[in-house]
């Protein structure tokens, strides 16, 4: 009764001004649905409130200045190195502060978690196809966060002004250098006139601390509203249409979960920042131009722009007294445009090339796409192979195998790789679809072995379950518009004639190679069979033989 | 238990055990449940405008004949599906927050008693304060997904989806009224206005850009030269010594120098880093002329086979500071770009372009390693305004 009592008192003082009851009883019951990939996401927000948590603990000693000093601390054996105030300031928040150096690795590693878990998380929304109408909005909002957090962190580890950060950002600067015609503006304007200069750290810093987390916030807060508002996507199962959401609510069941799943992401980030040391800059030492180690690795995400820098080969063009540096600025910008561009061009693409203008809300399966998925893991592979080459001195020390032919080996597999992957990709979907219509239309082997009169043996099948069967076939969807997908009619719609609409048949061909569903096992079927007063299917496809699995 | 009133649930049905007839009747509910009108199975429907037509749905004829009271007046059941569980597990989720609890306390101990300002008791701080930290969340998460997993009754509900498109009213609604407001601000009667406002905003929108010019300063010639010029000496980097050419004993390795009065400014150092590799006789193939010459080195600019490079690799300007004797090759670490040192630092292997270029060099007066001029091509990455290098 004490519950009620205090409804009335705080809720009801709030209601009188807010009006809240009404929105906030929809909020409570909101329907989350369950998929342990669906936690992915929640990954990548939870290591962003981690981010500004230890990044705050962390601005509150970091000095963010490269004027000279020399250190007289208490890391002895940097006593009496000259060294920027920055580094200085990380030395002390390392040694001077208790649990300085504990924040600061959890911010390391959840920063590097962060971009994993965003990684993660729109490969899962690729290869499922969650993207689709009507969420191309979010998943562009997304491309654009992966983007941003790949530059918040490239900023951030290159705030200790430590000697591997420092390469870092000499990379940085030679890469802007060499862009055509900007270029050399671009790096006078960003480091404020020669590198290194002395105003490059204040500036990142702020674009560190305020700029890019700002954009973070408006971006994310629109990312979570829109997924709030377009309730979200699950996965095939009995009883979940592109009409519904089943799962569980959010009050009392899923604060709870996520919750836990808060904890879980920061007890993670805190194990490895306490047993897994991150970024020692101590040991690096201060920057220094002339400095460098061998064998320095940036973070992982920046791994595959490292190698992509690697392979190139060196050309350049020298043309009326002007430098195109192709060795640079093609490795630096073209595989990243490439990715990001495909991205988000791919959803509007597709709808183009099917003529699927439809709302999806059920997600497919990876191998019911088999080209997307090609495609998806094709890139994939190219972003694997530019990641490894990123990594080929530390390769060729580790397999004792010479550092020039790694490269050039990368040279070839960039581009033979990702071919070769879309292609071992989209048979194996083919190929699990047919192992999924085996199912549908013989059932389950059992083990069972029968005797026929006949002195046939065969082995007893039982039918698949409920369950199973509407992962396998997924929901039922109305039939896309004639003329939208008319690839393999007689006469050609209005939409499939000419140049442009022979390649989008073509297209529309390629995107929709599936197993032929051989007029059984499209999992329609069970419709026929409406009782408890449902509604009748809305395409029925006569015949209900699969599913009941005798011979 | 719940399944009468949290719904249906597909994990309820076991398929292994079921007849055939049964298989099809969960089947066909499977298949229907598109059309929320119809659907009078036992599906809860959130979000329908009354909830007592929820609750009539809820308890409607159709029900599911668990042998429950139809008339159940909550969405959500108030008892966990296995209260004699539910009771061990309340024991169990005490248990993990209690070690939360004290995994917090030892944390809050930990900071006081583990001092720093050495590098072992930062470390020992750091295991204490980092694994009693991660042990309360631990602790708590454990705790909460046992909270949910077992105590929470298990429910699974069905929420409906509505098409995102408005209906058409109110699609025609919204644009009677956009078209009323345009009307009425007379933004389109009156071209005069929208072009005045918009060529009033096109200033306004560029002066922040042009309040950046002084970000920095244009480039200028400033990335085609470096501090070396006529009699400068060169020094041995770190002990800040001036060389002479009989400090080498013999052929060997490489040395970073720097120029004199310049060895703690990095913005000098940046471009002006140089290495110098002492070679036995015959080993350098040498060029006559006073320029550069694709694959030779300048002699002129060298002293007693003592060749000077800039040390700022050409690719992207990483310090080019791997040596090794045996191949005379000149590798920068970041990107492996190889220059052969033994003809002008030419390129053998990796993304960079052009050669290092070399730093013309005699002695002076006092037998001492001095630059003959600057370099004579801009050092480091390549750049738009760059020229041909030789």
């Amino acid at each position: 009764m004490s519950m009620n009592k205090a409804l009335e008192g705080t809720g009801g003082w709030l209601d009188d001004r807010l009006h809240g009851a009404r929105g906030v009883r929809v909020f409570f019951r909101k329907i989350f649905p369950d998929h342990w990939t669906f936690l992915l996401g929640e990954i990548a927000l939870y290591c962003f409130i981690i981010l500004l948590l230890t990044g705050t603990f962390l601005a509150l000693w970091f000095k963010p200045s490269m004027t000279e000093m020399v250190y007289h601390g208490s890391y002895i054996k940097l006593d009496g190195v000259r060294m920027s105030e920055a580094y200085a300031s990380t030395l002390h928040i390392t040694f001077d502060v208790r649990g300085g150096l504990l924040m600061r690795q959890i911010h390391h590693w959840a920063a590097d978690l962060f971009v994993a878990a965003i990684m993660a998380h729109m490969l899962r929304i690729f290869f499922t196809g969650a993207y689709r109408k009507p969420r191309e909005i979010n998943w562009l909002i997304g491309i654009v966060l992966l983007t941003l957090s790949l530059l918040e962190g490239l900023f951030g580890y290159s705030l200790p002004d430590d000697l591997l950060s420092g390469a870092g950002l000499r990379i940085t600067q030679g890469v802007l250098q060499s862009i055509p015609i900007v270029g050399t503006y671009l790096s006078f304007f960003l480091f404020g006139g020669q590198y290194p200069g002395h105003l490059i750290i204040p500036r990142m810093y702020i674009l560190h601390v305020l700029l890019i987390p700002g954009l973070f916030m408006a971006l994310i807060g629109a990312h979570l509203f829109i997924m709030f508002h377009q309730k979200h996507t699950q996965m095939p199962g009995v009883g979940r249409t592109d009409k519904n959401v089943v799962g569980t609510p959010m009050y009392p069941y899923f604060m709870a979960k996520t919750g836990a799943f808060f904890f879980f992401t920061f007890a993670a980030v805190t194990l490895a920042a306490t047993f897994a040391q991150i970024n020692p800059i101590w040991i690096y030492g201060p920057y220094n131009p002339l400095a460098i180690s061998a064998g320095s690795q940036p973070d992982f995400y920046m791994g595959f722009l490292e190698g992509s820098l690697r392979m190139m080969p060196s050309w350049q063009w020298v043309v009326f007294g002007h430098t195109f540096a192709f060795n640079v600025f093609i490795p630096a910008l073209v595989p990243l445009g490439i990715v990001m561009t495909g991205a988000a061009l791919w959803p509007f693409l597709e709808q183009w090339i099917t003529g699927d203008k439809r709302e999806h809300h059920v997600n497919q399966r990876p191998r019911n796409a088999p080209t997307r998925t090609g495609l998806g893991l094709a890139m994939v592979s190219f972003y694997g192979v530019l990641w490894l080459e990123g990594a080929n001195d530390v390769l060729a020390d580790h397999f004792d195998v010479p550092l020039y032919t790694i490269t050039e080996i990368a040279r070839v597999a960039v581009f033979a790789v990702p071919i070769l992957t879309y292609i071992i990709a989209k048979r194996i979907c083919l190929g699990l679809q047919r192992k999924d219509q085996h199912l549908l239309q013989h059932g389950v082997e059992t083990g069972i072995i029968r005797q026929l009169p006949s002195g046939e043996f065969i082995e007893e099948t039982r039918p698949v379950s409920e369950e199973l069967r509407a992962k396998l076939v997924g929901p039922e969807r109305p039939a896309l518009p004639v003329g939208a997908s008319g690839a393999d009619a007689d006469v050609p719609p209005p939409g499939m004639r000419g140049g442009v609409g022979r390649a989008k048949a073509w297209l529309n061909k390629v995107v929709n190679e599936n197993v032929p569903e051989d007029g059984h096992g499209n999992g329609y079927g069970a419709n026929g069979h409406g009782d408890e007063g449902q509604a009748p299917a809305a395409i029925g496809s006569g015949d209900t033989e699969d599913g009941s699995g005798h011979h | 238990m719940s399944d009468s009133t949290a719904g249906h649930r597909p994990g309820d049905h076991e398929p292994s055990g079921h007849e055939p007839d049964d298989l099809m009747a969960g089947l066909s509910h499977s298949g229907g449940q598109d059309d929320d009108a119809h659907d009078a199975g036992p599906h809860r429907v959130i979000g329908t405008p009354s909830p007592a037509t929820s609750r009539s749905l809820l308890g409607g004829p159709e029900g599911n004949g668990a042998g429950q009271p139809p008339a159940v007046q909550r969405e959500l059941p108030s008892e966990p599906d296995d209260p004699v569980g539910a009771k061990r597990a309340e024991r169990i989720v005490a248990a993990c927050f209690l070690i939360a609890m004290f995994a917090g306390l030892a944390f809050i101990a930990a900071y006081f008693i583990f001092g720093v300002h050495t590098v072992t008791a930062t470390q020992h701080s750091n295991l204490a304060l980092g694994s009693t930290m991660a042990l309360a969340f631990i602790g708590l998460g454990v705790g909460a997904v046992i909270w949910v997993r077992r105590l929470m009754p298990n429910v699974e509900l069905t929420e409906q989806r509505h098409p995102l498109r408005s209906e058409a009213a109110d699609r025609a609604a919204f644009k009677q009224t956009f078209e009323e407001g345009a009307d009425a601000s007379q933004f389109i009667k009156r071209p005069i206005l929208r072009r005045t406002l918009i060529a009033a905003t096109v200033p306004v929108a560029v002066a922040p850009i042009i309040l950046l010019r002084d970000l920095g300063p244009l480039p200028g010639t400033k990335l085609d030269h470096t501090v070396w010029r006529k009699g400068l000496r060169l020094l041995n980097y770190g002990a800040n010594t001036p060389i002479r050419p009989a400090d080498f004993s013999s052929p060997g390795g490489m040395i970073t120098v720097v120029p004199d009065g310049y060895q703690d400014n990095f913005d000098a150092l940046a471009k002006a880093a140089v290495i110098i590799i002492k070679f036995a006789p015959g080993q350098v193939v040498y060029t006559t002329n006073n320029h550069p010459v694709p694959g030779k080195t300048v002699q002129n600019w060298t002293v007693d086979n003592i060749v000077a490079y800039s040390k700022i690799c050409t690719h992207v300007g990483c310090p080019a500071a791997l040596y090794e004797q045996t191949t005379h090759h000149i590798l920068c670490p970041c990107h492996q770009s190889t220059f052969d040192a033994t003809r002008g630092a030419q390129v053998i292997f990796g993304p960079a372009t052009r050669p290092l270029p070399q730093l013309p060099m005699t002695v002076d007066a006092q037998g001492y390693l001095v630059a003959r001029s600057d370099f004579t091509e801009p050092v480091g990455p390549s750049f738009w305004e760059r020229g041909p290098s030789i």
